[in-house]
């Protein structure tokens, strides 16, 4: 497919580099031309150095022949205006991100009249992320499937954790309960689980079931499964707000400390059962003070990655709760990960995954098409659903019998409302919805997994 | 810098140099040669070999820019020494460093020659010198990026290193696609070249050999008396070399139909130059006695001035006996060079644009100083970055000729010869002037001249700076 993403920021990059690796023609625009010009070599992708609400230069970058323009610049009203634009220019499918919470009431709305194929808050989508890990904080992260009736989860396994000395087909016939386990990480590898696999300490491991059944399993291998009951968080800014809107009615009691004054006015004026402390969340008294030390939860969304990471590791050293970081512009990831933060939330990740799935839905498939996806572990493992619309190969044998390439996981069939954790006698039907773990990035069909 | 990934791509040029080898290998087993053994054990072992050393694939795959610049280099060097192996073996040219200037020159279109005569050569060396040509005019890497799938978006900088021009545009967003709409360019073009050759007369033989050698602006000539063909091959010929030296976006552009942007300021200018030289030069040659009418002299003129221009170097004629001013002004068409993006060398069209657009604003700076102006091509704003760049590269042009100048003179042949033989080695046209004139070759100098051409033939196809960085002793510093 031609796609023009408009923006070089961080999630033009992402999106650049994501959408090239899986075959599409792409082509960027930025009024920068240093960072066109940096972004075309790294990526193997077209630079268009302009402002890309400018019609003369959507015409250079081909909006006449291109299936979609990614509208991802700094500023809401540019996003949109470039969408209308390439709408009327070219009839090319379009997605605006659209992030200032004054917008975000009326998205449906500015979807509708504007014809934009999808608009993206990923500030939103983060909070969202957020308000499920408090919800269950055991998890490092949760992922959910088929309107939440399935759940992936990621864990770590602490030291004396019962699972350490077992391995993965144990848990079936030892804690009675329908999880399966999709993949395990352990220092720079990854593997997709098989019957065999032995699991270590700390080994990051994702399991897929449906939410009770999850409930149970944690239950059973000693993890606290309530929900926070308070929660600390270090920022005000639009994720915030948004988080505090998610849990207001949660019964989770929330402070949130900002350090601008205007900022924690308009804060405090939106929400009104919140605790808004206007200080820098850098003042290790203040936190004591507000009892970092008793919190269940402490949130990390100030502006800076720094200074998230600096505090969430503070956090760490006194109390026991859950820690969530926001990590919006530092790469270097294996860095990160060797600071053992607890959960991390990258919203630009969470950006390009919802468009990458939406690329990758528009793709003419046979008979399957994709509904959600998500990267299990960056660049080497995704999650997938599928819905299976017609009878073909998948359909027609039980999965014992279908010849699947190696590294791919039948994880979770949903029929008729349930959820079926498949074994090899079960077979795929019309009108399921099959969640995929697999090693093969970039699939948009599921017939692509037979080999 | 890469090693991992620097072997792995000699792997495949090693591989792939096989499979060029099994062009020479067929027309040994037409002309029943005695060489065909000799090919075909070649090919087979460079593509055995190169298909063992890719079974290790890197780990690490990411290329930086320098990497480019080096891998290019290095590939070149091995290319020019696997095909200098079939001359040196076979005993067509038994000295080791003339074998490799004839490779060299071949891969790099120089099509400089060190053969006194081609009487006697076999049909199926002559055919790989031509043929080394193609590869060399688009570029081997192009050529390996158009087919296999290297991962990444680093490859920009192995294009970047290959091709012709100061600043190397994509046609269409993948690298791939573009280096394979190039070939196919090239290839639908040699083809049309070798069928309107074909009915012109030429025989089979002479046909491929001349397109492929156009097509790479080349000029290794295959016939032992020069280019005994009918005046209507000889035009095709000469269209076919304006063709093939200017900038292949044009062609591009002209199939998808954007006739407007397709005459860029660079076209423009390649062709005005093409119809002064031509007019000028007629003017100049037309009462010579070596032609019998001014229709004769016109057709000798715009082929040479269409073999010089686009760097191919073929000849037709002695042009060595011609008036000062023509001769004078071929040399100068020898520094000018082929477009941008063509297969051509010299210093290029575009470069010079730039160049004389630069320095016009500077002259604007200086009477005005606080004035801003920045240079514009084709309504786009050239980058500073490119501008230096084609500063550095004259400079770096200037004093690699200088110095090679200066080794050359030890031999004790005249200026002319000298000062010719550069300009042709370096800027990839073959014949010079006086003693490297198109009646004689390079023979003349001794080895260690023919090692400073050797160098000047690389870094002239390779725009200077991959083989000089290869030199440098930073690029080698832990």
């Amino acid at each position: 497919m031609n796609i023009i993403i408009v923006g070089c920021g961080k999630v033009g990059r992402v999106l650049a580099e994501r959408l090239n690796e899986q075959g599409n023609s792409i082509t960027v625009v930025d009024i920068n031309s240093v960072r066109v010009n940096e972004t075309a070599e790294r990526y193997d992708v077209m630079g268009i150095a302009g402002d890309g609400v400018n019609h003369k230069t959507l015409e250079e970058a081909g909006v006449a022949k291109a299936d979609l323009l990614i509208a991802v610049t700094g500023s809401d009203e540019r996003n949109l205006l470039c969408c209308l634009i390439a709408k009327k220019a070219g009839g090319c499918q379009t997605i605006a991100r659209v992030r200032s919470p004054q917008y975000s009431d009326e998205i449906s709305y500015l979807k509708e009249e504007l014809g934009l194929a999808m608009v993206i808050n990923p500030e939103f989508a983060a909070a969202e992320e957020i308000a499920r890990l408090l919800r269950f904080p055991s998890a490092l992260k949760i992922d959910t499937f088929v309107k939440g009736r399935v759940e992936l989860l990621k864990f770590k396994l602490p030291e004396d954790s019962p699972l350490c000395d077992m391995c993965v087909r144990d848990i079936a016939p030892k804690l009675h309960c329908d999880v399966l386990v999709c993949t395990v990480e352990r220092g720079e590898s990854a593997y997709i689980a098989s019957g065999d696999f032995h699991f270590a300490p700390h080994d990051v491991i994702s399991i897929i079931a449906e939410p009770k059944n999850a409930l149970t399993f944690f239950k059973k291998i000693g993890y606290k499964v309530k929900s926070a009951n308070n929660a600390l968080i270090a920022g005000g800014g639009d994720i915030t707000l948004y988080l505090c809107k998610l849990l207001e009615k949660s019964g989770i009691s929330l402070t949130v400390i900002e350090k601008d004054s205007a900022r924690a006015d308009l804060l405090s004026d939106e929400l009104s059962d919140v605790n808004i402390i206007h200080d820098d969340a850098a003042n290790q008294e203040m936190l004591l003070r507000e009892d970092i030390d008793r919190a269940d939860a402490f949130v990390t969304l100030t502006n800076l990655d720094e200074e998230n990471i600096l505090l969430s590791l503070y956090a760490k050293s006194v109390c026991n709760g859950k820690i969530i970081t926001k990590i919006n512009r530092i790469e270097f990831d294996s860095v990160i990960e060797h600071l053992d933060l607890d959960a991390i939330i990258y919203p630009k990740n969470i950006t390009s995954d919802l468009i990458v799935r939406y690329v990758r839905a528009m793709k003419k498939t046979l008979g399957t098409n994709l509904e959600t996806l998500y990267q299990i572990i960056k660049g080497k493992v995704e999650a997938a659903e599928f819905i299976v619309q017609e009878e073909c190969a998948l359909t027609e044998a039980p999965l014992s019998q279908l010849r699947l390439k190696s590294g791919v996981l039948v994880a979770a069939i949903s029929r008729d409302r349930k959820v079926l954790i498949p074994r090899g006698s079960d077979t795929i039907r019309r009108g399921d919805s099959v969640v995929v773990v697999t090693n093969h990035l970039g699939l948009h069909d599921m017939n692509d997994l037979l080999a | 810098m890469n090693i991992g990934m620097t072997i792995y791509i000699l792997g495949i040029i090693t591989a792939f140099e096989g499979v060029f080898m099994l062009v020479p290998t067929a027309t040994a087993a037409v002309y029943h040669e005695k060489q065909l053994l000799l090919f075909a054990i070649m090919s087979l072992v460079l593509i055995a070999a190169g298909g063992i050393i890719t079974r290790f694939k890197p780990k690490n795959k990411t290329l930086f820019a320098k990497d480019g610049f080096l891998i290019v280099a290095l590939s070149w060097l091995l290319m020019s020494l696997f095909g200098a192996l079939p001359f040196c073996i076979s005993g067509t040219i038994p000295h080791f460093v003339d074998a490799m200037f004839e490779a060299v020159s071949g891969f790099t279109t120089t099509g400089a020659s060190i053969l006194h005569t081609l009487e006697g050569v076999p049909k199926c060396m002559l055919m790989w010198r031509s043929f080394m040509h193609w590869i060399g005019g688009m570029g081997v890497l192009v050529f390996i990026m158009a087919i296999l799938p290297l991962s990444g978006g680093q490859n920009m900088y192995l294009m970047k290193a290959e091709s012709p021009g100061p600043s190397v545009g994509k046609l269409v967003p993948r690298v791939r696609t573009t280096a394979f709409l190039l070939y196919a360019i090239y290839f639908v073009l040699t083809v049309a070249e070798f069928i309107l050759l074909l009915i012109g007369g030429m025989p089979v033989f002479d046909a491929i050999n001349i397109a492929v050698a156009t097509a790479g602006t080349g000029g290794f000539s295959c016939d032992p008396a020069g280019m005994p063909y009918s005046p209507f091959c000889i035009n095709v010929i000469t269209v076919f070399m304006f063709l093939f030296a200017a900038n292949f976006t044009f062609y591009f552009l002209l199939i998808r139909r954007r006739f407007k942007e397709a005459f860029s300021e660079e076209i423009r200018l390649y062709l005005g130059i093409i119809a002064f030289a031509i007019i000028t030069i007629f003017l100049d040659i037309r009462h010579l006695p070596m032609f019998s009418g001014a229709g004769e002299a016109l057709m000798h003129g715009a082929f040479t001035i269409g073999s010089l221009l686009s760097s191919t170097g073929f000849a037709t004629v002695d042009f060595d006996k011609w008036p000062a001013y023509s001769r004078t002004l071929l040399v100068m068409l020898m520094f000018v060079g082929a477009c941008a993006g063509s297969t051509g060398g010299g210093i290029k069209v575009s470069r010079l644009i730039i160049l004389f657009k630069n320095m016009t604003n500077e002259f604007r700076v200086m009477m005005h100083p606080r004035q801003v102006k920045r240079v514009k091509m084709d309504g786009q704003q050239v980058d500073g970055e490119v501008i230096r760049s084609v500063h550095v590269y004259l400079a770096c042009y200037i004093m690699i000729y200088a110095v090679s100048m200066l080794v050359l003179s030890l031999d004790h042949l005249d200026l002319t010869t000298n000062f010719t033989a550069v300009v042709a080695t370096l800027n990839n046209i073959g014949p010079g002037l006086n003693m490297v004139g198109p009646t004689s070759n390079y023979d003349v100098f001794t080895t260690s001249s023919k090692v400073v051409l050797i160098f000047d033939m690389l870094a002239g196809r390779l725009e200077l700076f991959p083989i000089v960085l290869l030199l440098a002793p930073s690029t080698w510093k832990k």
